[in-house]
């Protein structure tokens, strides 16, 4: 194994964001109850998916700089591996508000909540990078091509699922502003596990992402090398 | 060689896993009460099967990682 100190630390702090995750105090809530806990799971897997995506356009602006295949590979595996963090934030926010917003909401409300629709916008967005990478045979006009698209991708996150949920009425906490990272307004019991969890989960990603990269290299390396 | 008696201890593992891990429940009225791994609402349980998860993953990354370490050495 390559460069082991940073795994070894995601793993430290994976083991403990489960145990402590699970079995640390929390602070009651009406409606959330123990599903509280998903801060650790839930919005970890969003904070990962920015990280990852922010990654995948520093290396489009980067390959579009210096036309080097290398950083292509780069940022179409960030991209991937956001895409499967954003999915898993998306499916288990599914489960978790299906027992807590039918409590008190309507189905209407909950169908044009800006919040989902926007983040499914922005993850379909980010499918039809991957189908537009596809359908280009031609390498380096695909990793052009999608370089660019990767920007314009990023810049759709923004509104979908920045902006517009906070412009408009949702039920999704975070409306007023980013309680997460609000020092006076997230619980300090809550940070003690939701920080290192960011950190941990967001580590995992890279790790993944570092041996796709590493297979891709490998698959490539005719190429690379010319 | 290692590789086979390695398998082989882990198969052993998984078969008396259950000899270790079951819960004393011969004293019936200890069966409903919160003690070791029953307390809080079982809640320790959940953690260890999740914990279990997470290293089976965490053990597969690992061995990939190892993999495409060989396959670059090879390579090269």
């Amino acid at each position: 194994m390559r460069k082991t100190w940073w795994k070894i630390l995601c793993v430290v702090i994976l083991i403990y964001t489960i145990t402590g995750g699970l079995l640390l105090p929390v602070p009651a809530r009406e409606i959330l109850a123990e599903t509280i806990r998903n801060l650790y799971f839930h919005v970890c897997m969003w904070f990962g998916m920015m990280i990852l995506f922010t990654a995948s356009v520093v290396y489009a602006i980067k390959y579009l700089r210096s036309q080097k295949l290398a950083h292509d590979i780069y940022s179409v595996n960030f991209a991937k591996v956001g895409i499967l963090f954003g999915v898993l934030g998306y499916s288990t926010g599914f489960i978790w508000a299906s027992y807590t917003w039918t409590e008190y909401a309507t189905n209407t409300q909950i169908f044009k909540e800006p919040k989902l629709l926007g983040a499914a916008i922005a993850l379909l967005v980010y499918f039809a990078y991957l189908v537009l990478r596809g359908s280009i045979t031609d390498m380096d006009k695909r990793a052009r091509i999608s370089a660019v698209y990767a920007i314009f991708a990023y810049a759709m996150l923004f509104p979908t699922i920045w902006i517009l949920p906070r412009l408009l009425e949702s039920l999704h906490p975070g409306k007023e502003g980013n309680p997460a990272l609000n020092f006076k307004d997230s619980d300090s019991r809550l940070r003690m596990v939701f920080y290192p969890a960011i950190i941990g989960w967001t580590l995992l990603g890279v790790w993944i992402t570092s041996l796709k990269i590493r297979l891709d290299f490998i698959k490539e390396k005719s190429i690379l090398n010319d | 060689m290692i590789k086979k008696t390695l398998s082989l201890a882990a198969c052993l593992f998984l078969y008396l896993l259950p000899l270790f891990t079951t819960a004393q429940t011969t004293d019936s009225e200890r069966k409903y009460t919160a003690y070791d791994m029953r307390s809080n609402g079982k809640i320790y349980v959940l953690t260890a099967c999740i914990l279990i998860i997470l290293l089976g993953f965490i053990l597969y990354l690992v061995r990939l990682d190892k993999k495409i370490s060989r396959v670059e050495k090879e390579i090269k």
